[in-house]
């Protein structure tokens, strides 16, 4: 017999959450920045030099981040305020916060059974390339990849069962 | 009609998004005051009046709901309509800050046509 707290087992692969985590992705930026997020046609890669991150507690365990170049977290800063963002502001941090805290919110808000039993963590950003990130997660991460402004961008979600 | 509207959120950037989504929906804005938390947000109202109260739910330092439950005790905000404007979206989010007070709640992300749909009834005195 399940647990309340327990997800399906259909949702346990979480596979099937990638083209839900994109659709959250992209009706952030579609509602608050303005600006349609595209799919790339072929692989792309990029310096990642931002990285904002949020964690998940409850029914679902892990952490969301968003990852993208110092250029693209200016430019999200600067749409979402209105006003040229300063290139490593305060403001540039604080977007970049929020932009992961509304992903996530908006994604576990379409999953069945995570909008009521799982709470997210104040964001986390971090500047610069010279790290590595060590989850305890002890499920592969799921990713996605699009197109800011024609600059690349990847949205994770690593779970802990 | 012009109000004088109090935005508390933890973050600088959504504050000036829900300022700028007040205007774009058509909301004749006199002044807009900031807080950061619940508790910056009850020193504000110590000093100011205002017409409405948009607020965050998850903040540091004093929360939205613990906010909201406070106002009754301040005489010059106990009547000001609140509205939730937060990423915690699920029902019992809503129940429980509907419960405290709020008179509406927006969940994150939002357009300017929805804090209309919010901000515009509750401005007109409407339940």
């Amino acid at each position: 017999m399940k647990s309340a707290t327990e997800l399906p087992d259909a949702e346990k692969s979480h596979e099937n959450w990638v083209p839900i985590m994109e659709l959250a992705a992209r009706e952030v930026f579609e509602m608050m920045l303005g600006c349609q997020l595209v799919a790339p046609e072929i692989a792309v890669d990029g310096t990642f030099d931002a990285t904002s991150m949020v964690g998940l507690a409850g029914k679902l365990c892990g952490v969301l981040s968003f990852s993208c170049g110092g250029k693209s977290a200016t430019l999200i800063a600067s749409k979402m305020l209105g006003v040229e963002a300063a290139p490593g502001s305060r403001e540039v941090l604080d977007a970049l916060g929020e932009i992961c805290n509304m992903v996530a919110g908006n994604f576990k808000n379409k999953i069945d059974g995570l909008g009521e039993g799982c709470v997210l963590s104040v964001p986390t950003v971090i500047t610069g390339n010279n790290y590595s990130l060590h989850s305890l997660a002890d499920s592969a991460a799921l990713e996605v990849r699009l197109l800011f402004e024609n600059m690349p961008i990847v949205i994770s979600l690593r779970t802990h069962s | 009609m012009s109000i004088r509207a109090l935005i508390v959120d933890d973050s600088s950037v959504m504050r000036k998004i829900v300022e700028r989504s007040l205007r774009q929906a058509g909301i004749d804005l006199t002044q807009v005051l900031e807080a950061g938390n619940g508790a910056e947000a009850l020193g504000v109202l110590k000093d100011n009046s205002v017409d409405l109260i948009l607020c965050d739910i998850n903040m540091p330092v004093m929360d939205g709901l613990e906010f909201i439950k406070r106002l009754p005790g301040m005489a010059n905000a106990k009547d000001v309509p609140v509205i939730m404007i937060t990423t915690e979206g699920s029902e019992s989010h809503v129940i429980q800050a509907l419960s405290c007070g709020a008179r509406g709640y927006i969940r994150k992300p939002f357009t300017p046509d929805q804090v209309r749909e919010q901000v515009v009834p509750v401005l007109a005195g409407k339940p």
